[in-house]
């Protein structure tokens, strides 16, 4: 451990989450790694009332698209990805960056190659239900009123710093 | 700050402060590798912290919890024990750092003349307790995807209650951390300070059944802004304004307000400023550098203006440099509150001029001032480049831990013939750089797309 190591381990505000990457939201309102998956919402090409919940399990890479109502994505067939898996991980990438996705999801990812093309898993129907709710508590937080009380803890937060 | 100032604040550290740090990192080991595994060298790190409070109200349940945790029983209540230990030993240190600080500032500060008041309650917190006694058994080494998404069930219930809130906001800002960091390798670096900083903060604050602000006053009088910070997690946001109260009579007064609003990770940058739409007043303020006429606005013993928009109207342009220049060096700075004493609250407003600019370090008349420059928020124009063409800077002094460093709010620099300034807060009304509004018009507006998918999809 070099002495910048250790100046990182003693300073309450290490920075420990990398800095955000705009995107655009439209077509793929939601991204999270959670619950053992690459999971999220992507926005209907045709229908705007209508979402599709994607998801890919770690690991097994198993893919699951089907829409909030639960029914199956038509194309989502074998091992390759419908559009809106291919929206999601292109999205997660630009997110996340793609070592930490590709970490999460346990893939190696080639040198010049992309996310999606690494993938080797087949259809897994995953709940999408709770994948949904999970969005839906996302978006409510746009929905709490700003507050005037004090937050000392907020000192701690010092955002990621804008990415150069 | 002058030279001389400068010199007495980074010549003679106050003593004690790195032998506090050292206890506190005793504890702070423990959290790393878990309660379960405390053994001899770690046990005998908890009694020294034990022994550094004896004398003290904290004294003697500092030694039981010691004694309990050392013969492997492990308690919410001794927890709790622990981390007030450790938070007076980090208060400590505060109050240390603020006195040197203001010593070499020669800045006036008010004491501080309210009683404690001890409401301890029951609620969601025993649950955040209990959850918090788990990542401590466990230790940030040991903890997997499923110890974190325990928090998630805890700021969902938090967050259905107002004073809840800001508990929520301390989990949900620990939790991702936690999230993007677990499986911990053996090899790799934990941030131990700062996590058991949060830790500890949340275990204290879950056994508070109120977080009402205390005793406030009303003030009326002229809120001149010094400079705003954006303090910022994936889902929340709060923009800090550090400004001088003018009251009718009496001194003027160092005081801060400020707004959090809740976000997503997806919202950030300049997009933050569209959250805080409810507060023309002080955005605009912020964006055209004007000072705000404030009625019966209340003002806390630690200096914090609770913001009302229906108490505060526009008044006239006011030059923050200005401000800093004329007023800063003779304020009445405010108390701090005392659970919220730790270095990471000190942030002294200062003015610093004729400086030579290099990197992460200027020289002030021969002395190297340590500059953040790579923590500038990005919902505002300062950028390193900036940084090192300015002449001038208002920023906060803050300690972290191995020294002083100031963290830049506002700047002028230097462009061909003229001098421009620069603050935090020019972009509170939409961003004024061009290059920054495209950048922002071809990625499209977060809070609108969002907003637009809350509207269509919660309310069904
Ligand atoms: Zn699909």
């Amino acid at each position: 451990m070099d002495s910048s190591d250790e100046a990182w381990r003693l300073d309450p505000l290490a920075r420990v989450l990398p800095a955000v990457r705009p995107r655009k939201l439209a077509k793929v309102p939601f991204v999270e790694l959670a619950e053992g998956r690459l999971q999220g919402v992507v926005s209907s090409g045709s229908d705007i009332e209508r979402v599709y919940v994607s998801s890919i399990t770690a690991g097994s890479h198993g893919l699951s698209c089907s829409t909030n109502n639960n029914r199956p994505c038509g194309g989502l067939n074998g091992g390759s990805l419908c559009k809106h898996l291919q929206s999601l991980a292109e999205e997660a990438v630009q997110q996340y960056g793609l070592d930490r996705v590709a970490r999460y999801l346990k893939v190696e990812v080639p040198e010049g190659s992309s996310l999606a093309a690494a993938l080797s898993g087949s259809r897994d129907p995953a709940p999408a239900a709770a994948v949904f709710s999970r969005f839906l508590r996302h978006l409510a937080y746009l929905e709490a009123p700003a507050s005037t009380a004090a937050e000392p803890e907020m000192q701690w937060f010092r955002g990621a710093g804008a990415v150069v | 700050m002058r030279g001389a100032q400068l010199a007495a604040l980074l010549e003679q550290a106050p003593a004690g402060v790195p032998e506090a740090l050292d206890l506190v990192s005793g504890f702070d080991d423990l959290l790393e590798h878990g309660l379960a595994r405390i053994g001899q060298g770690r046990a005998g790190a908890l009694a020294a912290i034990a022994g550094a409070l004896e004398g003290t109200p904290l004294g003697s349940p500092a030694h039981e919890a010691v004694a309990k945790l050392s013969a492997g029983s492990v308690s919410r209540e001794h927890l709790v024990t622990l981390a007030g230990a450790r938070a007076a030993l980090l208060g400590a240190a505060h109050d240390a750092l603020l006195e040197h600080c203001d010593a070499a500032l020669e800045r006036t500060r008010g004491a501080w003349n309210q009683s404690p008041s001890a409401a301890v309650g029951t609620g969601p917190g025993e649950a955040v307790q209990a959850w918090l006694q788990e990542l401590a058994v466990t230790g940030w080494r040991g903890l997997d995807q499923g110890h974190v998404d325990g928090a998630d069930r805890l700021v969902e219930a938090l967050l259905a209650d107002p004073g809840g809130r800001r508990l929520a906001v301390l989990l949900d800002g620990l939790a991702a951390e936690l999230r993007a960091s677990v499986p911990i390798g053996p090899a790799a670096c934990v941030p131990t300070r700062r996590w058991a900083d949060l830790w500890s903060r949340a275990m204290l604050l879950a056994r508070q059944a109120t977080n009402g602000a205390g005793d406030t006053e009303p003030v009326t009088g002229r809120l001149l802004p010094l400079g705003v910070d954006v303090l910022e997690h994936g889902t929340a946001v709060q923009v800090l304004v550090y400004g001088v109260l003018e009251t009718p009579t009496g001194t003027p007064r160092l005081v801060r307000t400020g707004v959090t609003a809740a976000k997503t990770d997806t919202i950030s940058g300049p997009a933050v400023w569209r959250l805080l739409t409810a507060f023309p007043l002080l955005l605009t303020a912020l964006a055209q550098q004007r000072s705000l006429e404030l009625r019966d606005v209340a003002l806390t013993a630690d200096g914090r203006l609770l913001w009302d928009e229906a108490r505060a109207a526009l008044g006239e342009v006011a030059d923050p440099f200005a401000t800093a220049r004329v007023l800063l060096p003779g304020v009445l700075a405010p108390a701090a509150a005392p659970l919220d004493r730790h270095p990471v609250a000190l942030n002294e407003p200062v003015l610093v001029e004729g400086y030579k600019t290099a990197g992460g370090s200027w020289t002030v008349d021969g002395r190297n001032l340590r500059i953040e420059v790579d923590r500038l928020p990005a919902t505002g124009p300062l950028t390193p480049a900036l940084l090192k063409a300015s002449t001038a800077c208002i920023g906060v002094l803050r300690h972290d831990g191995s020294g002083w460093l100031l963290r830049p709010l506002a700047v002028q620099a230097k462009s061909k013939n003229s001098s421009t300034a620069y603050h935090g807060g020019d972009w509170a009304l939409g961003p004024t750089d061009p290059k920054v509004v495209k950048a922002e018009s071809k990625s499209g507006d977060p809070v609108a797309v969002l907003r637009e998918r809350a509207g269509r999809l919660l309310r069904r």
